[in-house]
């Protein structure tokens, strides 16, 4: 009886360490992840980003007494690096990397009368919040392809109203947001599928996460559209790959 | 007999000619409606059948809808607001919440009401079944009907009583969602907001004047009105306030709305005896907090 309980409990004891070198091999898989890197740049002059008249909602004009506000189709900062591109993989990913779907969310403010971030990137099925912290009374309303998958909707949020909380069921770049109550608000949700990074306001950005492998990755500016580059990346490296628009 | 085979040779070769273009046009969009054909609706105990409708399409609709139902037809350029694109399946009236499909019925209500201040009218004088067949074809345009369901219907709590706190509290709503942005602070549609409002295409369209008496675009009922706000009008600027208002609060600020309308009516009597002012637009916005 008792040579039972012994056998018991080795083979338990053997189980959990099988368990645990488990876990151990797969984390060091994680960490043999590599990640791609770069600037993203505009070559020439940067157009004029025209200040915005927000005299209808007086509410807005208070919050900008100080900065003034301006479009942000193109934002060029230090040394011609372009903000607010998005980069992701677009060939090359294995399904398993692809339909991973990260489960942090990503917020879309509505902040002193414009949208921050004025690009936001997500994964598809990837939950969002659209906040405001805004005294006045915005509706978010999207604007997709209906036909390709994700359906406009259109919200309202008065100020201190809950976050609401959704995801787009589909890849889409992109896809243009407006407010019709304030109509210089206009941003874009970017939805595509596994790891991507949008340039920080100096053009620079890691798209982190990315399997050793051969992919194609795609940099999408509002106004300039999108480029592509081949690039390899090698377990636990950093890959590098620059992308540069030209100003029209 | 030479001139003969010559004439209807001829007369092939210009009907081949003639008809090629319309082939070339409707062949992905043929091909899907010749799927979609067995398309039903189902109102009630009525079952609609696209098949039996396509000729009171071609009679009634195909004009301003389009072969396609895409809104193309050839009366579209002349007509504003502009026709539905049934493809994109993407309605005002609807039952359902905002981003989701309308039930049949909805549809089937729509052809029978009209659309007021558009080039839409009622076709009231339709059969009810002809409504319900012509229901089935306008779905058959669109393949989100293969892959979506409609919304679930919000829900209509029973109306209740009016009474002057409910009327007053209605116009504290109005103030606080901030309607007044495009309908203005009287209900004639002249908001801060109202200039600039334009459709899902970017066409400029105008916010509903409260003030002419003309019927609201979804029906004239109290529970059309509560509907309104609580579904919004997709494809155009009107939100979905349902996350926002609460069932209360919306038969309340269904009670102010109707003292803007030039009727008369028991909300405007009541209106009239407290005295009530338009609210102030100055006033609404509270001072941010600062962080």
């Amino acid at each position: 009886m008792k040579a039972h309980y012994k056998a018991a409990a080795m083979t338990s004891a053997l189980l959990l360490l099988a368990f645990g070198l488990l876990c151990s091999t797969r984390s060091v898989n994680a960490a043999g992840e590599g990640k791609i890197a770069g600037k993203v740049k505009l070559d020439g002059t940067p157009p004029h980003m025209k200040g915005i008249d927000m005299s209808k909602d007086p509410y807005c004009v208070k919050q900008h007494e100080n900065s003034p506000a301006h479009l942000e189709n193109v934002m060029v900062g230090q040394g011609g690096g372009l903000g607010n591109v998005v980069l992701y993989i677009s060939e090359g990913l294995s399904g398993a990397g692809a339909s991973q779907v990260p489960s942090q969310e990503p917020v879309f403010d509505q902040k002193n009368c414009m949208y921050t971030p004025h690009v936001l990137a997500m994964d598809v099925n990837q939950k969002f919040k659209v906040t405001t912290s805004d005294q006045t009374t915005h509706n978010i309303h999207p604007l997709p392809n209906a036909l390709a998958g994700n359906i406009p909707w259109n919200k309202s949020q008065p100020p201190g109203a809950p976050p609401i909380e959704t995801s787009w069921k589909t890849e889409e770049v992109a896809i243009p947001v407006k407010c019709n109550i304030h109509p210089w608000m206009h941003g874009y949700f970017v939805v595509v599928k596994g790891p991507h990074a949008t340039t920080d306001d100096k053009g620079s950005y890691t798209i982190e996460n990315v399997p050793a492998g051969s992919y194609t990755v795609t940099a999408w500016q509002e106004e300039y559209g999108t480029q592509t580059q081949k690039v390899t990346v090698a377990a636990g490296k950093p890959a590098t790959a620059d992308f540069t628009f030209k100003a029209k | 007999m030479h001139t003969n085979i010559r004439e209807w040779s001829l007369l092939a070769s210009a009907v081949v000619l003639l008809a090629s273009p319309c082939v070339c046009r409707a062949q992905i969009t043929e091909y899907q409606q010749h799927q979609w054909l067995g398309m039903e609706s189902h109102i009630g105990n009525l079952t609609g059948h696209a098949r039996a409708a396509e000729m009171d399409y071609r009679r009634y609709c195909v004009g301003c809808h389009g072969e396609l139902g895409d809104g193309n037809g050839e009366n579209a350029p002349w007509v504003d607001p502009k026709p539905r694109d049934f493809e994109l399946a993407i309605f005002k009236c609807r039952s359902t919440p905002t981003g989701t499909l309308p039930t049949d019925e909805d549809l089937f209500n729509t052809l029978a009401r009209g659309l007021d201040r558009s080039n839409m009218p009622q076709w009231s004088t339709f059969t009810k079944q002809m409504r319900a067949d012509l229901v089935a074809w306008v779905k058959h345009f669109s393949p989100r009907w293969q892959t979506e369901k409609p919304g679930t219907p919000i829900q209509i709590p029973p109306e209740p009583e009016v009474t002057a706190d409910r009327v007053k509290a209605g116009q504290a709503v109005f103030q606080k969602v901030e309607c007044w942005k495009c309908h203005g602070v009287t209900g004639k549609a002249d908001g801060p907001s109202a200039a600039t409002l334009t459709d899902d295409q970017n066409r400029p369209l105008s916010a509903y004047n409260f003030t002419e008496g003309a019927r609201p675009k979804c029906g004239d009922t109290d529970q059309d009105l509560y509907r309104i706000f609580m579904t919004g009008m997709d494809g155009t600027p009107m939100p979905s306030f349902a996350d926002n208002i609460q069932p209360d609060e919306a038969w309340d600020l269904v009670f102010y709305l109707r003292t803007l309308e030039p009727q008369k009516n028991k909300e405007k009597e009541i209106a009239k005896q407290l005295g009530l002012k338009p609210v102030a637009p100055s006033a609404a916005p509270a001072p941010a907090p600062q962080q």
